[in-house]
């Protein structure tokens, strides 16, 4: 047998410090608020303490957004706009090596990932937006489109960069200025990138960074100096939201939960399914709101593609997250852990046939084999709810349009994998299913050129593209 | 005068194609602007409001499905029948809303020349909001705006024909289907309307028309987990939010209404088409 | 027809697909231990190949003498699998390797184009064979695959299996000239079922030679015929791996692909000649802590 030797990458490199503090009108201070500690969940130890807000320094991020958008960047000129986003975009590609390993440590995500997918694409995402910023009477919204104002964002703990990129890029670039709260677990790398802005001269108060928990983001969204909310995470959390800004005439956009159904037709490119299947659950452990959780597979090729399927799963190694070889990392806490476990036991007992990947675990930290369910019917919990981990469900289908209605069968609606040879079946499936994002013989990928979003309880609003620009401003 | 006496219409409501009476069995008086009596109209019920759900959620699929070549003919049609009962129209808007038949015939004219204006966005919006992406990779991306579904619409208080032209056919232009609730106070313009659609080339179930107490039967249609979408046009001002909430349950997509109803008769834009539309983005690896 | 019809039954490959998930195992940091491992591996896996016109006797001899003791300073280093030569080298081959266990491939069939009668291709092996070759190499008549004759390249497979007698057969299907994954995947199969022990990618007088995604495919071939018939068949990339990340790039292919059961002489092989000395460089590398250089390998 050969071993691959650890490969793991240099820890050193992310330039981790003992604490860090919330970043509000231009300068790193202490919040008010109970200090965090974040955890490294590939090994269970303390990371870094980093400060929180309170109530009051939710508004005072408010107001110097406020002064920052009526003084200096809602009438600044959209070219000048752009370079300082430009500047970003650079600075982020600068500090690639750091922010990936920062991303891997305090997420638990391969290094492989945070290094070839989160930072590149965070990167994207301000370079793609700063072309935006003068240009936007170009973008089929009128003439002459107005910016918001104050945009209050939250934003979850799965990709914590890239989120805070998909959403200060299109924010800064469309004029508004932002108060961003990073997720509780994931605070470092968006207090990486406050740095970054820093460094890139944008004017105090243009973005804001305050890390907290649940009650931050709640008096963030809820303040009334906030024009417009953006919020990534659970549908949960997300119709809380948009009760609780119920006749407040804030803008919002929700982009929320899934369940999405990979298809594959009997005429698939197996191998590559395969690896699209893999994908699409596997990555960033099923940390994805838009993993490919429910594998609808026609019956006439299931048993050979589930066979495929087991041996890939076999092959992905589990393990340290700074290793450059390890497929799948942490879990990203021990409440989503449980969770995840939780899940699976449901599946278990509602009769599913659980298939566990052979691949050894760590012995500390959050970690979860690589599971796929199969016997799965759509009345069980796994089939149904989201587990947002590396656990599979898979159903089969016997004719076309029996896959698109068990496909559609969810209130979800943010995305759906459709994988055969034939070119009508894919523009005709493409076409059927409800869903923001269809994947035709690939899966989650993502590029700051094309709108992401969901239907239904998956969320409205989209990030990226054209059609992204429509959340930031006045139109 | 002629000694005849004249059949006096009854108006019920539009549901799935058809003309039931409400299944609550009520009635209400509807008046003129002075206090006359005009009519008795159908008092729907929160029954009456899930049958028009169920109705406009089977329609979906045929009416999405179709080519927005079809839905721009289908909308034009629409017009042309107006347009032939235009001096009916005029009575019924002078009437329902105490203005001037002058007043009346100009407002008949522009409900007419906005079908008109929507039935020929049908075949461009997914030109003017779809996209090409050039996305960093060997891929073909491309995002196309679909129907969001069934839309739930409270139709203008004020502005009983040109108001709910101009809030249901945007909605029905990009494929969705709608259940409306009309103006509570002056709901018969909208229920001869619903006769203009019966026979014209509109499926059954693509608009559903439920007259009645919109303090009432709105709640019902904000919190339906099968309505996808909300248009609070004509909510009264005290309920918005409340209704705003009660969507929240789904996640609908809410077109908010300002503060008071605005000037019916100044061209729209496009963003009544945006409200009610999602992105899908599709891709595709290009290789040999 | 039968042939035909199982051969475009046969799943598709999406190119962008394959050559993504080949890109992303081509990231596989392999270090220390496994690195050296590695290293010795695909020594061992070298079909140390001279396929020139101006081969001579004293090239042949030379190459053999390399093949035996890769690194003369270093015994522990092993042998190589094979020496690689055009028919009329094979006896000087066998005689320069004799009891060294080392395999005498020969490529044949009016290597490397495949253009010429079926008579001299089976005379071709045959000549090799007697002359002492273990190993057969031949090529595939690409013309006739590329025009749906599979018929006909199918049965010269069979043919030259045949003439091969005892040798093992490497059935070379040119990936450069047929293209698409989809045709790799088809010849794959086509030599498989006509009994060749090896599919092998390419010449190396066609560019492009061996690729890791082409070899994805065909490694998808022999794993996928193993499920189904129990039997194994080995791969062969040969032509432009010339050091020693792409060989270990091939390596965890095969240890991933089709699994850590192919990573012997008997299933897998490199054709290559320059490999072998960025091997050894590398391997001194490894064991000295500091890199080596070009004129502490022997040239041959």
């Amino acid at each position: 047998m050969w071993e691959y030797a650890p490969a793991p990458e240099n820890r050193d490199i992310a330039n981790l410090k003992p604490s860090y503090r919330m970043f509000l009108d231009g300068e790193f201070v202490e919040g008010a608020g109970e200090p965090l500690k974040t955890v490294n969940p590939a090994t269970e130890e303390v990371l870094a303490e980093v400060s929180t807000a309170d109530k009051n320094d939710v508004d005072r991020a408010v107001k110097a957004a406020r002064r920052a958008y009526d003084r200096v960047w809602g009438k600044m000129p959209g070219a000048e706009r752009a370079k300082y986003i430009y500047r970003i975009a650079r600075m982020i590609a600068e500090r690639a090596r750091e922010l990936a390993v920062l991303e891997s440590l305090d997420n638990g995500k391969p290094i492989k990932e945070s290094r070839d997918v989160d930072v590149p694409t965070a990167s994207a995402h301000f370079f793609y937006h700063a072309g935006w910023a003068d240009k936007l009477g170009y973008a089929g919204l009128g003439p002459d489109p107005r910016p918001l104002g104050v945009a209050g964002q939250v934003i979850p703990w799965n990709f914590p960069l890239l989120m805070a990129a998909w959403k200060i890029a299109p924010a800064l670039a469309c004029g508004n200025t932002v108060v961003l709260k990073p997720a509780e677990t994931t605070p470092l790398t968006a207090l990486v990138l406050a740095e970054i802005i820093q460094q890139a001269e944008l004017p105090p108060g243009v973005v804001n960074i305050l890390p907290g928990a649940g009650d931050v983001g709640a008096e963030l969204v809820s303040h009334a100096g906030v024009d417009k909310v953006a919020f990534t995470g659970s549908t949960d959390v997300g119709k809380l939201i948009q009760r609780s800004l119920a006749g407040k005439g804030k803008k919002v956009t929700l982009e929320l939960g899934g369940k999405a159904a990979n298809v594959v037709f009997d005429d698939a490119p197996l191998d590559q399914a395969v690896e699209g299947i893999v994908n699409g659950i596997f990555f960033n452990q099923g940390h994805v709101c838009c993993a490919g959780s429910r594998l609808l597979v026609q019956e006439s090729v299931a048993d050979e593609l589930i066979e495929k399927l087991h041996a890939r799963v076999s092959t992905l190694r589990i393990g340290d997250p700074l290793d450059k070889n390890t497929d799948v990392g942490a879990i990203n806490s021990r409440e989503q852990l449980t969770k995840i476990t939780e899940l699976v036991e449901s599946g278990e007992s509602e009769g599913a046939e659980k298939w566990v990947s052979p691949c050894p675990l760590p012995d500390k930290g959050f970690f979860f084999a690589p599971t796929v369910f199969s016997g799965v019917s759509q009345a069980m919990r796994i089939a149904r709810e989201e587990i947002f981990g590396p656990v599979l469900s898979v159903l089969t289908f016997r004719t076309p349009d029996e896959a698109i209605a068990k496909a559609n069968n969810t209130p979800y609606g943010l995305s759906a994998g459709i994988w055969t040879e034939k070119g009508s079946r894919i523009l005709w499936a493409a076409n059927k299913l409800r869903a923001g994002v269809v994947w035709a013989n690939t899966f989650n990928r993502f590029d700051p050129t094309a709108p992401f979003g969901g239907y239904q309880e998956s969320g409205f609003g989209r990030e990226g593209g054209r059609t992204g620009l429509e959340a930031y401003l006045d139109v | 005068m002629s000694d005849r006496l004249s059949v006096a219409k009854t108006y019920k409501l539009y549901i799935g194609g058809a003309f039931p009476r409400s299944e609550s069995g009520r009635s209400y008086v509807v008046r003129d602007s002075k206090g006359g009596f005009l009519a008795n109209a159908a008092q729907g019920s929160r029954k009456d409001v899930r049958e028009a759900v169920v109705a406009a959620r089977k329609a979906f699929g045929g009416w999405s499905g179709a080519t927005a070549y079809n839905r721009g003919q289908v909308l034009y049609r629409v017009a042309e029948l107006l347009e032939g009962r235009r001096e009916q129209f005029i009575a019924e808007t002078a009437a329902s809303e105490g203005i001037a038949t002058k007043k009346a015939q100009s407002t008949v004219d522009a409900a007419i020349d906005r079908w008109v204006w929507y039935a020929g966005w049908t075949d461009k919006i997914a030109t003017v909001l779809g996209a090409s992406n050039p996305v960093a990779g060997p891929y073909f991306s491309f995002s196309v705006p679909e129907p969001t579904g069934v839309v739930g619409v409270l139709a203008p208080q004020a502005s009983s024909l040109l108001g709910l032209v101009s809030v249901v056919a945007p909605v029905i232009a990009t494929g969705n289907t709608a259940v409306v609730i009309t103006s509570q106070d002056r709901p018969l313009p909208a229920i001869t309307l619903s006769e203009v659609l019966a026979t014209s080339d509109v499926p059954g179930g693509v608009v559903n028309i439920v007259t009645g107490r919109t303090a009432e039967l709105a709640p019902w249609l904000a919190s339906h987990a099968d309505v996808n979408a909300l248009d609070l046009a004509g909510a009264p001002e005290s309920m918005r939010a409340e209704l705003e909430g009660a969507a929240a349950d789904t996640v609908k997509r809410v077109l908010r209404a300002r503060a008071t109803e605005p000037d019916w008769t100044a061209q729209p834009d496009m963003s009544r088409l945006r409200a009610f539309v999602e992105s899908k983005t599709v891709w595709h690896p290009m290789g040999v | 027809m039968s042939l035909r019809r199982f051969l475009h039954g046969l799943p598709g490959v999406d190119q962008v697909g394959v050559e993504q998930r080949a890109a992303g195992l081509a990231t596989r940091s392999i270090k220390k231990a496994s690195k050296l491992q590695a290293i010795d591996t695909a020594i061992g896996l070298v079909d140390l190949t001279t396929l020139e016109g101006a081969d001579t006797v004293g090239k042949v001899r030379s190459l053999c003498a390399k093949a035996r003791r890769p690194d003369p300073e270093r015994p522990d280093v092993p042998r190589v699998a094979a020496v690689c030569v055009y028919p009329d080298m094979v006896a000087t081959a066998a005689a320069a390797t004799a009891g060294s266990g080392i395999d005498i491939a020969s490529v044949a069939t009016a290597f490397p184009s495949g253009r010429s009668t079926r008579e001299i291709k089976l005379a071709d092996t045959r000549f090799a064979v007697e002359s002492g070759a273990t190993e057969v190499d031949m090529v595939i008549d690409r013309g006739a695959f590329l025009s749906g004759q599979y018929g006909r390249v199918f049965d010269e497979i069979v043919a030259v299996r045949e003439a091969c007698g005892q040798a093992h057969l490497k059935v070379i299907l040119e990936t450069g000239e047929l293209v698409t994954y989809d045709n790799v995947r088809r010849a794959s199969w086509l030599a498989l079922l006509a009994g060749g022990d090896f599919i092998k990618t390419s010449t190396g007088k066609v560019s492009p030679a061996a690729t890791l995604p082409v070899t994805h495919v065909m490694l998808q071939a022999v794993r996928d015929w193993h499920t189904q018939t129990g039997e194994h068949r080995g791969v062969k990339p040969a032509g432009g791996i010339r050091n020693t990340k792409d060989a270990i790039r091939y390596l965890v292919a095969v240890n991933e692909v089709a699994g850590p059961d192919w990573l012997t002489s008997k299933l897998f092989r490199f054709g290559a000649s320059s490999l072998l000395n960025d091997l050894l460089m590398q391997r001194r590398a490894q064991l000295e802590g500091h890199y080596s250089g070009p004129d502490y390998v022997t040239v041959d």
